[in-house]
């Protein structure tokens, strides 16, 4: 009995001084400058460093961030490769829609771009291509006039020049506050791949999170490959705007890039980190017999 | 004046005809074909053939229905991916014939659905879009009564452009842009005003080319207006008849790509124009 007791009082010291000497071995903490971000799907904090470094993908559950233009053109061309075409464009408010160009201006600083798409001309490890990247950062990456015009000129600059188009979408669909221009936009990209076609030029449309609306439904479906970034949302309508036509819930999973990938709308679901791989392999499968397409 | 308000107003009237009434006025002989060969026949889209002052014409409309039956029938005149389908089907096979196309424009929109995301409405409305701009035969389009956004659009790339008088044109329902831009779906009528999409504000933005005057209105007297319009195809057709294929296409790219309005350089704005 008396043994136990003794026992005990000898392990309780030891637990106390183990724990008064983990206590002084803390060490006082170097407070980061930078934020954590709350992942949008596991709820994780995620350090933003971590985050740049990882392209914008949560380190736990692997759902892919939102990502500007910029720093997609870094992930995907090769160093000091890119040159802007069309930076010149600039959006007016051509109906007079009431707030238009506060939006506007703070698109312009969230995504310190002109507009919500930037084109141009670059390589992927060393292979020439035309590409177009949205920005959903800049009013979610809506298409109004200047989108349009912008995403018809890069189409009509590589038909000129022959060269394969990659463009990236984003977006939440036509511009709200250029009305009918915004709809108008649909023909005229769409129209300009109907000539890209006929030149026998290759387009590869990769779709991000989100694309839908009248982007879904005109450039962005229309890739001789359509690619769907993982953790994605793809679709035309508006998931409330279904929800309130149809008026029951949605199914699992509906309008994810699984979904376009089951129901046969894409040709490939790729995770970011291989997007850069993928778009080099089907380029280069693109040039055995063709060469003088690139 | 009439506001834009009151457009919308009268261009959802009941009394309004739909568009198989003007079809039987303008193509007494037509005959209907269905189905899009692949999945259904969507009945939001009425495709087939009928002659008008000696000509044959593939026609292709959007059908909202009359009575209640009719209207659940034809989807209140919201077409799924087969509809927009068929259409391109019946497009295809009209330039095969070298015969004109006419596209009746009048929905409120594509479906939003399920099924209709499971078949491709995206897809299938942005083929439509390039498509047409390659199809080989002049393409007349007519907005009736309701033209809603891409479900519009899907039928609606023309060589001629026309719109009614007190129809409308938009990228959204006036009830949808009130609850995206107020947060409130009764404001409607104040986003009608803004919206710009009247037929004379369209024609201001050079979207469309020409309005068709209704007189009294479709919903009083519609042989009025369909006269009006008949004598606008059957201009349109010769005219575009007389156009050799290159031409044609050229003059269909060139309208689309002028639409817009944007500043270049920082200094002029580059309007649309035709």
């Amino acid at each position: 009995m008396n043994d136990f007791l003794t026992e005990r009082k000898k392990k309780l010291e030891d637990f106390k001084r183990n724990v008064r000497k983990k206590t002084t071995t803390y060490e006082p903490i170097d407070i980061p400058d930078g934020i954590f971000i709350k992942c949008d799907q596991c709820g994780a904090a995620i350090y933003e460093k971590t985050l740049i470094t990882n392209h914008y993908i949560c380190p736990y559950c692997d759902y892919h961030f939102r990502m500007g233009a910029k720093k997609r053109l870094e992930m995907i061309v090769d160093e000091g490769s890119f040159t802007e075409i069309d930076q010149k464009l600039s959006s007016v408010n051509p109906l007079n829609m009431p707030d238009y160009e506060e939006k506007l201006a703070i698109g312009k600083k969230l995504s310190d771009m002109e507009e919500a798409f930037l084109s141009g001309t670059a390589t992927i490890v060393k292979m020439d291509v035309a590409i177009g990247i949205l920005d959903s950062q800049f009013m979610m990456g809506s298409m109004g006039s200047t989108v349009g015009e912008k995403v018809t000129r890069l189409i009509e600059y590589a038909t000129d020049k022959k060269l394969p188009l990659i463009i990236f979408s984003a977006s939440g669909g036509a511009r709200m506050q250029e009305g009918i221009l915004s709809l108008m936009q649909m023909t005229k990209t769409s129209a300009a791949l109907h000539y890209f076609d006929e030149a026998g030029l290759l387009y590869i449309s990769v779709m991000t999170n989100p694309t839908t609306g009248g982007v879904a439904a005109s450039f962005a479906s229309l890739g001789d490959i359509n690619i769907a970034e993982h953790s994605s949302l793809i679709g035309f309508a508006g998931a409330r705007v279904i929800k309130q036509t149809i008026r029951q819930d949605l199914p699992e999973g509906f309008q994810t890039d699984k979904f376009q990938l089951d129901h046969g709308m894409v040709d490939l679901v790729v995770h970011r980190r291989d997007l850069r791989k993928t778009l080099y392999k089907l380029l280069s499968l693109h040039t055995t017999k063709r060469g003088e397409s690139l | 004046m009439t506001t834009a308000w009151e457009r919308v107003k009268l261009a959802r009237h009941h009394e309004r005809p739909t568009a198989i009434k003007l079809i039987k006025s303008l193509f007494p002989d037509f005959i209907e074909l269905h189905g899009d060969r692949m999945f259904a026949d969507d009945k939001a889209i009425i495709g087939g053939l009928g002659t008008l002052n000696g000509i044959t014409f593939t026609v292709i409309a959007e059908e909202k229905g009359v009575t209640t039956d009719d209207k659940i029938m034809h989807n209140f005149g919201m077409p799924h991916p087969e509809g927009y389908r068929k259409a391109l089907r019946l497009m295809k096979q009209a330039e095969k014939f070298h015969r004109p196309i006419l596209c009746i424009i009048d929905t409120p929109g594509a479906y939003p659905g399920i099924g209709a995301e499971e078949r491709g409405q995206a897809s299938a409305i942005a083929t439509n879009l390039k498509e047409m701009m390659g199809l080989k035969t002049p393409i007349i389009v007519v907005v009736l009564s309701e033209g809603g956004s891409g479900g519009a659009l899907a039928i609606g790339v023309g060589d001629h452009v026309y719109m009614f008088e007190n129809s409308i044109y938009a990228i959204l329902s006036p009830e949808g842009y009130a609850s995206i831009i107020y947060k409130d779906s009764q404001k409607a009528d104040v986003a009608a005003e803004l919206m710009k999409l009247t037929a004379e504000d369209l024609l201001h933005f050079h979207v469309i080319d020409e309005i068709i005057q209704e007189g009294e209105g479709l919903h009083i007297n519609p042989d009025f207006g369909f006269d009006e319009l008949k004598k606008r195809i059957i201009k349109s057709q010769k005219k575009l008849a007389s156009y050799d294929v290159k031409k044609l296409l050229k003059s269909r790219y060139q309208k689309f790509r002028t639409m817009g309005v944007y500043r270049e350089q920082g200094e002029q704005e580059n309007e649309s124009t035709t």
